[in-house]
């Protein structure tokens, strides 16, 4: 579905991203990992078409990114910041989405009513606080019911309630054999919904694979123990050879 | 002088009747030149009503001719059409139109050569290249005549009411368009020109040049090309006169050139591009004078000097005051300056600072002239302003050091 | 494409700073107009305020709009659109709402007070003021890095073309005086809007005359209507230049 060759991008002097290769599938749920700095957002707006790669090559169902525009239609993107023009209502903006997207009649709607969105659609996106903001990007980018979602921290800033609502939302699109791609610092929210692990450092991938790949290296259960273990023991060692 | 000649003009009239002067009716169809070659000095003419489509009409005797109805003689845009060449002619009421157009001879409506106590009034002049003409003549009066004209340019054109070489002249009430000149004056001295309105002439509403002594008054000059030129005369009196909207590239109400002890009082500047331009001066009493509006209320060249103003007003004029030097031999005192902001502690009247009516602009672009193009931008607000706090550019001897802080009542 | 303008002048039109703009302007307007009993001169006082106020305003709002606005323009581009059809839609949301208050705030009052094609091109200019100092803005979007630097490089912009070019200018007028430089300082006046604006507006009024009072070249320059086509033409060059080259670059900005 997603196929990365061979990408670079640096910001200056600064290399974000160092010659990555990476191919995703559909019914995967792939947790993107890595310290701060290590390039997981410059990834994600690769794909996105946000950030213009220096080199490689990604293309999303056969459709280069770099040339063709609407293979986006097939991306729901939900931002890490969701920030809207202060003025508009919750309303104004979903309808505006829906606008733009003509190409779609079939909305998924499940979200806005589930977080009660629709209780309050007529408040001002300047009034909302942090959370209600992501609760109406997590709207956005299932509303298409697309077949990629691309989640920048998405449970960041919301209540344990309408986190579970979204993992569970996740799941069921997973299961529905959609491919999402999440980042996350709260590893214990990606329990259960995860299916691969890519590990990012400086820039260079340093590793790719599946749950139960590094459960059984690793001996642990649990995700955040897992992932844990791996950087006392994989990372070190990969970074000697 | 208007009573003089009405003197005269019935001392003739009764010079007449004791000669047993006669009076005629011309009609239309009759040859009028005829009945002037028959009639005898003194005699009446009386025009009756219509065209009379002849021109080049000479008159050599003291004659009064009366048009009823505006009796209307046509120059068919080739000929002259009267020329009074004797003493003591009265004409009144007729229409003159079209003259023609030459480079050897200036083709008049009315030419008066020679002549002296001659009367011109109530006549209508239109589409002529000059509309009178006074040539080497004195105690003429011209009066309360309508002479208008459409001249497009400079070269083509002729003058409203021309004196050259005449002594002793009354031009007044009346109405003149249209022409390079309204008024010209060359070597005419001891002359009134009063109540006039000349407006819409090419050049100037007024032109004056070594004529002393002369008085205008009461007149209105408006719109003219250039307004109104006054040059190399002494002793002129200008007074109570209207100078509106003279406006263009290279328009003034008055242009002064080699001017001197003349007087300058109670008139009003409105609108004009420049006031009162001024060069090579000297003695002239500027008072009581109205500046409204204008580019510039005055520009007086650093070669005028011995010149008052006094108790002016100055109200909105772009600048009031420019100078292409640094000496300045003239005294300003006891003026209203509108952009005056000093202040007056003890209440008299006059402000405690001085008032420099030459903002740093305005130097500039009398140094510069292309700097005209900075006009009103941000940066020459903000070089005057900070001219006022500091003055380090301006001339400092230009300065009103007693500025009324109230207008004049003018 | 009109979708994402028709919902940016939504949330402009909403906003508290255009509104107060637009009641400062009408509110300097009317008491400059109803103070000068001169109407010519009215305008005269009304333009000092355009030119002043015109520029800095619509840079520094346009500038810090288009930086906050940066997630939203993030969110936009993920969905399938062009990048040029997103930030052309920006510009003009922003551009015309701005361009909306002036011609309220100055329009309006001009309308009732003093209507005529003086006033019309009064607020013409204003509006094309409003048009290329937004277009400047979002070049210096494009440009640069972060907000604080390109609200600084703005003020700095605005600053240049309020007073520094003109001060550059009068220096080059008093260093090359001798030289016969009309010429030369009509091309370079084609280099500042804010100098354009002025000149174009001056042509409409009585005023023009003064001007043509220094030099024959500007008298013929000025006085026809070369001049007032001149100073537009070089003002909508103003827009386009700087949009055009915005437009590209944003094609290859990063966000």
């Amino acid at each position: 579905m997603i196929r990365i060759e061979g990408l670079t991008k640096s910001f200056g002097k600064f290399k974000a991203l160092d010659n990555i290769n990476l191919q995703m599938q559909e019914g995967q749920a792939i947790s993107l990992l890595g310290p701060n700095g290590s390039g997981k957002t410059t990834l994600i707006k690769s794909i996105l078409g946000l950030v213009i790669p220096e080199k490689g090559k990604i293309t999303i169902n056969n459709h280069v990114v770099r040339e063709d525009w609407a293979y986006r239609s097939k991306i729901g993107y939900m931002p890490q910041i969701g920030r809207y023009p202060d003025n508009m209502t919750i309303e104004q903006v979903i309808k505006m989405i829906k606008e733009i997207r003509k190409d779609h009649t079939q909305y998924d709607e499940e979200l806005i009513y589930g977080f009660g969105l629709d209780k309050m659609k007529t408040k001002t996106m300047r009034s909302l606080s942090g959370g209600t903001r992501q609760k109406v990007s997590a709207c956005l980018a299932f509303l298409f019911s697309p077949d990629i979602y691309i989640l920048d921290e998405p449970t960041a800033g919301l209540d344990p309630l309408s986190s579970e609502l979204l993992k569970e939302k996740m799941v069921k699109e997973r299961a529905a054999g959609k491919l999402i791609l999440i980042t996350s610092h709260v590893l214990s929210d990606l329990e259960g919904i995860a299916s691969h692990i890519i590990y990012l450092q400086d820039g260079n991938l340093m590793f790719y694979k599946t749950v139960e790949e590094l459960q059984a290296s690793t001996g642990e259960s649990k995700l955040n123990k897992v992932i844990a273990q791996v950087m006392r023991t994989e990372l070190p060692a990969m970074k000697h050879n | 002088m208007f009573i003089r000649s009405t003197i005269l003009f019935v001392l003739l009239f009764c010079v007449a009747l004791l000669a047993d002067a006669a009076t005629h009716r011309v009609q239309m169809n009759q040859n009028l030149q005829a009945v002037i070659n028959k009639a005898a000095s003194g005699d009446t003419l009386l025009l009756s009503k219509g065209n009379y489509n002849q021109h080049s009409i000479i008159i050599q005797k003291p004659l009064t001719i009366i048009g009823e109805g505006y009796p209307v003689f046509d120059g068919f845009k080739k000929y002259e059409v009267f020329i009074v060449a004797a003493n003591n002619v009265f004409i009144k009421g007729i229409q003159v139109q079209n003259t023609g157009r030459s480079s050897l001879v200036d083709m008049a409506g009315i030419k008066l050569q020679d002549a002296s106590n001659v009367t011109i009034t109530d006549c209508k002049i239109f589409n002529t290249t000059y509309g009178i003409y006074l040539q080497n003549s004195k105690n003429c009066t011209i009066q309360n005549n309508e002479v208008r004209a459409s001249a497009k340019d400079e070269l083509q054109s002729g003058n409203g009411v021309h004196a050259w070489k005449c002594d002793a002249l009354t031009i007044k009430g009346n109405t003149l368009s249209g022409h390079r000149d309204g008024i010209y004056f060359e070597f005419v001295t001891n002359s009134f020109i009063e109540r006039n309105k000349s407006f819409g002439n090419i050049r100037y509403g007024l032109h004056f040049m070594f004529s002393h002594n002369d008085t205008y008054s009461y007149n209105t000059f408006s719109n003219n090309g250039a307004g109104v030129a006054v040059m190399y005369t002494k002793g002129v009196t200008m007074s109570v006169n209207i100078f509106r909207h003279n406006w263009g590239d290279a328009a003034y109400a008055i242009l002064l050139k080699d001017i001197s002890d003349s007087k300058i009082e109670h008139n009003k500047f409105d609108r004009n591009t420049v006031g009162i331009f001024m060069e090579g001066s000297s003695r002239i009493h500027v008072a009581q004078n109205i500046f409204s509006d204008n580019g510039w209320a005055m520009r007086i060249q650093a070669s005028c000097d011995d010149n008052v103003f006094e108790q002016n007003n100055f109200l909105g004029n772009s600048f009031d005051v420019a100078t292409n030097g640094t000496m300045m031999l003239n005294t300003f005192r006891n003026n209203y300056w509108d952009k005056y902001d000093g202040y007056d502690l003890d209440r008299d009247g006059v402000g405690d600072v001085p008032y420099y009516p030459v903002s740093v602009y305005s130097v500039i672009t009398e140094r510069i002239p292309t700097a005209m193009i900075l006009y009103r931008s941000f940066l020459t607000n903000i070089m005057d302003q900070v001219e006022k706090v500091m003055p380090s550019i301006i001339p400092d001897q230009l300065k009103d050091d007693a500025p009324r802080t109230k207008k004049w009542k003018l | 494409m009109k979708t994402i303008i028709k919902y940016v002048l939504l949330d402009l039109l909403r906003n508290k700073i255009i509104l107060v703009y637009t009641i400062i302007l009408a509110v300097l307007s009317i008491s400059v107009l109803n103070l000068d009993s001169n109407p010519s001169k009215g305008l005269l006082s009304l333009l000092n305020v355009t030119l002043l106020f015109v520029p800095i305003i619509t840079i520094l709002f346009a500038t810090i709009y288009f930086f906050n606005s940066i997630e939203f323009t993030e969110l936009l581009l993920s969905q399938p659109i062009k990048r040029q059809k997103v930030i052309l839609a920006e510009y003009i949301g922003m551009a015309s709402s701005l361009a909306a208050a002036y011609a309220v705030g100055v329009g309006l009052p001009l309308l009732f007070l003093v209507s005529g094609t003086e006033s019309l091109i009064l607020v013409l200019t204003g509006v094309l003021l409003t048009l290329i100092f937004s277009s400047l803005a979002l070049l210096i979007f494009v440009k640069s890095k972060d907000k604080t630097r390109g609200i600084g490089i703005a003020l700095v912009v605005a600053l240049f073309f309020t007073l520094l070019f003109d001060g550059l200018l009068i220096a080059f007028i008093y260093s090359f005086s001798d030289y016969p430089i009309d010429q030369a300082v009509i091309a370079i006046i084609a280099f500042n809007p804010i100098d354009l604006a002025r000149v174009l507006m001056l042509l409409q009024l009585d005023t023009s005359a003064l001007m043509g009072y220094s030099g024959a070249l500007f008298k013929k320059f000025l006085g026809s209507a070369t001049g007032s086509i001149f100073s537009i033409s070089c003002m909508v060059f103003w827009v386009v230049v700087p949009l055009f080259l915005s437009v590209r670059i944003f094609r290859k900005k990063d966000l």
